[in-house]
């Protein structure tokens, strides 16, 4: 005999457990991404020359360090989100199934930090 | 769980290739890449963070032919992936679900991304990387 109501038993058991913050989350940086890519891009494409110089210079700007910050954040999480997906659709074994979701969330963390501090270092011109 | 024998319904194989299944697979293909392309970034700015040396030599392998050709299959997924994707905010907020309308809205991804690209290829004129 089961002591628990029917509300818990239905919160405990179904399959909504954190799928709509996982839904939303996608979005969300899915609405950030659309301006954040596009300014990426054309400024990329603006510049006539790209070397290190001009690099350097365009990231030395306080508004690029923010906005290649958060673009950086809202790509990193977005595409973990969807590949975290395409892993549990694709992949049956349990095991692997796991083990690629625990790399896929550590690595793109990594990365997402790693860029992240580039940027920082080279704002900071050290 | 034993699996192995169980029978199968019928599958991908059995369907005819529409431009809509066809849009939906590239969407998440484009995605996947995408994120080759984001750890891509990463090692770009990692390498502008290391200074001059270090950069020239991964600019000398983007501007070659094969660096170009990798950095506008980035490019053209990234278009796709942002037009289709504004296609499926629009059909989270229920609409252009009638099959009519995203079969239009299905060719005018295609349309805009490649556009877009020809575009980015046109303005970048010495080519971007």
């Amino acid at each position: 005999m089961s002591l628990s109501t029917p509300l818990a038993k239905a919160r405990g058991l179904g399959s909504a457990k954190s799928g709509t913050h996982h839904w939303i989350a996608q979005r969300l940086t899915a609405i950030a991404l659309i301006p954040l890519s596009i300014w990426f891009v054309s400024s990329l494409v603006c510049m006539t020359e790209l070397n290190h110089q001009t690099a350097t210079a365009w990231i030395q700007s306080p508004l690029v360090a923010i906005f290649l910050i958060l673009f950086i954040i809202a790509m990193f999480h977005h595409a973990q989100l969807g590949l975290q997906v395409v892993i549990e659709d694709y992949i049956d074994s349990r095991v692997m199934k796991i083990t690629g979701l625990i790399l896929l969330k550590l690595v793109s963390f990594f990365a997402g930090l790693a860029a992240a501090i580039a940027v920082l270092k080279i704002y900071l011109g050290s | 769980m034993a699996t192995d024998n169980r029978p199968l319904s019928p599958h991908l194989q059995i369907y005819k290739p529409q431009l809509t299944s066809v849009l939906s697979i590239t969407h998440r293909g484009t995605g996947v890449f995408l994120t080759l392309g984001a750890f891509f970034l990463t090692c770009w700015l990692l390498a502008l963070a290391d200074g001059p040396a270090h950069f020239a030599k991964l600019q000398a392998h983007l501007t070659s032919w094969y660096g170009q050709c990798l950095v506008y299959a980035f490019v053209f997924s990234l278009y796709f992936h942002l037009c289709n994707g504004i296609r499926h905010l629009f059909w989270d907020v229920g609409l252009g679900l009638d099959i009519d309308v995203a079969y239009k809205t299905g060719y005018a991804v295609v349309a805009g991304a490649i556009i877009l690209t020809l575009l980015t290829l046109c303005l970048a004129a010495g080519g971007i990387a």
